[in-house]
């Protein structure tokens, strides 16, 4: 013990994050650290900006990640990747799902979709994994575990076994839905092992 | 909610409190939804033994709780900030009365208004009606802090004001079950008319209750272990209390620290001591100078809003580089993104409305749910927000400050919920003092913004089961309203005619837009049958673009590319309907002229 950390999940809206910070979170609790956790509700649930905050370590008195501290940020979309920049620092791993979701101001033809998003975050010197998360989950047969492919691709940056999301995604998801998440926890995971 | 086995478990902010309820003992729960308090009676609804029901609006809700304290039970209301000043009228009088069962308010402050339309400090409602007001920092102490709250509502006869933030509501941690504790009231009907009537002979006795109750928990709090002294290097020491205690924690790990679970009354001799044990004391609280004022007014020397914003949340890094500004964090610069604001869903029966508004030049005022979004781009058709209710009243003012200049130009638009929160009183206003001015009901069958509250419109209770649905047409005609239609708001050019219609009228009309919510569950289980584009067809003229749905995206082209698709030369790009997150309403079909848009076959 003695380590701690920061974890920041990002993306949009219906993403499924709340259930990857929340199968992250239980990983982290059942090996024995203390854990925080911040959400957002309300109005962002409708399509807009969402961030998990996940904080780890022997005691966590704040609920939200300082700028600058994020050791690990989890983004569900591209742009949502790039947005958070600030919160990151030069030692941080960036899970990205390649993934590309319009927002409102670009699918109704006002801007377009910055083409260089990922040169940008790329170009920093800071660990980059992509993921083509919902391609990976289309494989395994279900497009809605591209939540879970992306806890096992950060999986990896933790020092916990396998075995320890395996039993917390056996015990959270439903009986007819375990054998494709396990199978997309393990994609995700192959990911980031290279 | 997670289970470790050895009764500890991760929880939310509000399922903590819930918890802290039912196991204080909480027979009777009432509130209105409001982000950030909404799943606290959510969850407490879950819990047996416990009677839970969501109230049209937060007074009501408030008068429940006041009553079954009276009763004998302990009694539990919750709302969010803005909910405070709809109830606050029995809370001020519910000071005098004091309680028999323990009586608790939770009120839940959302500083930065992630999702609230002001950001109030409710703690400024604790020294106005003269009641004790609990702060805890996270959701474990805040469970523990609730089950006192009770303890202290009958010791000291006095409705407890329990203030959360959002960054307690929504932050998890782990908490401990605990004992399941009982009033020690008896429940009863007890005639207590000095007590309970506060006609102006018995409320002049009651005032003088209030104050010596005041002494009481003064004195009290100068030993309450939750007001506690954190020793530490006292060359600065802090006062902080709520979120804030955990930012200074961190920034500041070695400093001695006054935490206050209790934010009033303050115990003035503990905080006496500890000014005088520190060289440079600061204060440190989200918003308003609340305790800087009060502990400013004892004679104390110390920092505050001078050095700590008093706007929007404070976090570690605020906290530390207004104290100590020298420290620095170098940080990756920020790249200009387009923003992600929140849309109404794919087939939300809103966007119809709100399209039809956008194109008649009129001026629409607004109220709170999902359809204050109603207000952003494309649709951009609002045009005043105040609050719960408003909207109807403030057409009505509207109408009569510009008299026949108005006539046809002005529109409310509001919720079903809203509506019968505090809608309603503006209706019967507009009718008895007889103004033109057309409402627009969204009756959607929800309270949807708060993610999906049964209402007194829904026909189901707080636990889903059947209940009485009112009848907002006959509802609308009994206040004096003669003209009410039933439109369905994905007929876009049917609802058109009515709303044009509507509004050359010379006397107040309602409109009732009927559909429901798309969140709704049997509409999220029910086979949506999805539109798709004929690519060949569509001329790139973007009247689908503009209702500005999700499933709905533009694809610019190059000159070249128009050519290769063989589209007429000026043609700039094509609308693409997503049949995955299309929810079949049709809208878009009904604004395309060139019939690009199909319905898939059944």
């Amino acid at each position: 013990m003695g380590a701690q950390g920061n974890i920041l999940f990002s993306g949009v809206g219906g993403q499924g994050i709340l259930l990857a910070s929340e199968i992250m979170a239980y990983a982290l609790l059942a090996a024995g650290y203390d854990a925080k956790k911040s959400e957002v509700h309300g109005m962002a649930q409708r399509g807009g900006l969402v961030t998990d905050q996940l904080r780890y370590g022997d005691k966590v008195y704040s609920p939200l990640i300082e700028p600058g501290r994020a050791d690990i940020q989890v983004a569900f979309e591209m742009m949502e990747a790039v947005r958070y920049l600030p919160y990151l620092h030069k030692d941080s791993t960036v899970i990205v799902n390649t993934q590309k979701i319009l927002p409102p101001a670009v699918a109704t033809g006002q801007t377009s979709y910055p083409a260089d998003v990922l040169d940008h975050i790329t170009s920093l010197g800071i660990k980059v994994v992509l993921v083509d998360a919902f391609d990976l989950a289309r494989e395994v047969g279900e497009v809605r575990t591209a939540n879970v492919v992306m806890v096992g691709a950060a999986s990896t940056f933790l020092p916990m076994d396998a075995s320890v999301y395996e039993g917390i995604i056996s015990a959270r998801v439903p009986a007819r839905f375990l054998d494709v998440n396990l199978q997309a926890f393990a994609v995700g995971r192959k990911v980031s092992q290279g | 909610m997670i289970d470790f086995g050895d009764d500890s478990v991760w929880m939310s902010g509000n399922e903590a409190i819930a918890l802290g309820a039912y196991e204080a003992g909480v027979k009777v729960a009432s509130g209105y939804p409001g982000t950030p308090s909404t799943e606290i009676l959510e969850n407490l609804s879950c819990y047996e033994g416990v009677y839970t029901e969501w109230a049209p609006n937060e007074k009501v809700g408030f008068e429940v709780a006041v009553g079954a304290s009276f009763a004998g039970v302990r009694a539990l209301a919750t709302m969010k900030h803005v909910g405070l000043n709809v109830a606050a009228d029995p809370l001020f009088t519910a000071s005098y009365t004091g309680v028999r069962g323990g009586l608790v308010v939770i009120v839940a402050d959302d500083p930065e208004m992630h999702s609230s339309q002001n950001e109030q400090d409710s703690r400024n409602y604790a020294f106005a009606a003269k009641v004790p007001m609990l702060e805890p920092s996270d959701p474990a102490e805040a469970k523990e802090l609730l089950k006192l709250a009770f303890a202290i509502s009958e010791e000291f006869d006095t409705p407890v004001l329990f203030r959360t933030t959002t960054r307690i509501a929504h932050v998890k941690c782990v908490v401990k079950k605990g004992k399941k504790l009982s009033s020690s009231v008896s429940p009863g009907i007890e005639k207590m008319p000095a007590k309970f009537v506060m006609l102006p002979g018995n409320a002049r006795s009651r005032r003088v209750v209030v104050e010596e109750r005041m002494r009481r928990l003064r004195e009290m709090a100068e030993t309450a272990p939750y007001n506690r002294v954190e020793a530490g290097d006292t060359r600065r020491g802090f006062i902080t209390s709520s979120v804030s205690y955990l930012y200074v924690k961190e920034a500041f790990p070695e400093a001695a620290v006054l935490k206050l679970g209790m934010c009033w009354p303050l115990p003035e001799q503990k905080i006496r001591d500890f000014a005088a044990s520190v060289d440079q004391l600061v204060i440190v609280e989200e918003l308003d100078p609340f305790l800087e004022l009060h502990i400013k007014a004892m004679g104390i020397l110390c920092h505050g809003k001078d050095l700590i914003p008093n706007q929007g949340e404070l976090n570690t890094t605020i906290v530390r580089k207004s104290v100590d500004p020298a420290s620095v964090t170098e940080l990756f610069a920020p790249v200009a993104l387009p923003m992600r604001s929140p849309n109404m869903c794919a087939g939300c029966p809103h966007r119809g409305i709100f399209y039809n508004l956008s194109r008649m030049k009129l001026f629409v005022s607004g109220d709170i749910g999902c359809y204050t979004l109603g207000f952003l781009p494309p649709l951009s058709a609002m045009d005043s927000c105040v609050c719960m209710g408003a909207s109807v009243g403030i057409a009505h003012g509207m109408a009569k400050a510009l008299g026949t200049e108005a006539k046809g130009k002005i529109v409310s638009v509001i919720g079903d919920s809203t509506f019968i929160h505090s809608g309603l009183s503006g209706l019967i206003n507009t009718v008895y003092n007889g103004s033109s001015s057309l409402l627009i009901i969204f009756d959607n069958r929800i309270t949807a913004m708060t993610g999906q509250q049964n209402n007194p419109a829904s026909g189901c209770n707080i636990k889903g089961e059947a209940a009485n649905a009112i009848d907002l047409e006959a509802l609308c005609r009994a206040v004096g309203v003669r003209h009410v239609d039933v439109v369905n708001p994905h007929d876009i050019n049917g609802c058109r005619k009515v709303l044009e219609k509507a509004l050359e009228r010379d006397e107040a009309s309602v409109v009732i837009a009927r559909a429901p919510c798309v969140l709704l569950p049997e509409m999220k289980k029910a086979k949506h049958i999805p539109y798709s584009t004929r690519l060949a067809s569509c001329t790139g003229c973007m009247a689908c673009v503009r209702l500005g749905c999700p499933a709905i995206s533009w694809n610019p082209l190059s000159p070249q590319k128009v050519k290769a698709l063989g589209y007429k030369e000026k043609q700039k790009g094509f609308a693409l309907i997503s049949e995955v997150q299309c929810n079949g309403c049709g809208q878009c079909q009904a604004l395309c002229k060139f019939d690009a848009i199909v319905r898939r076959e059944a």
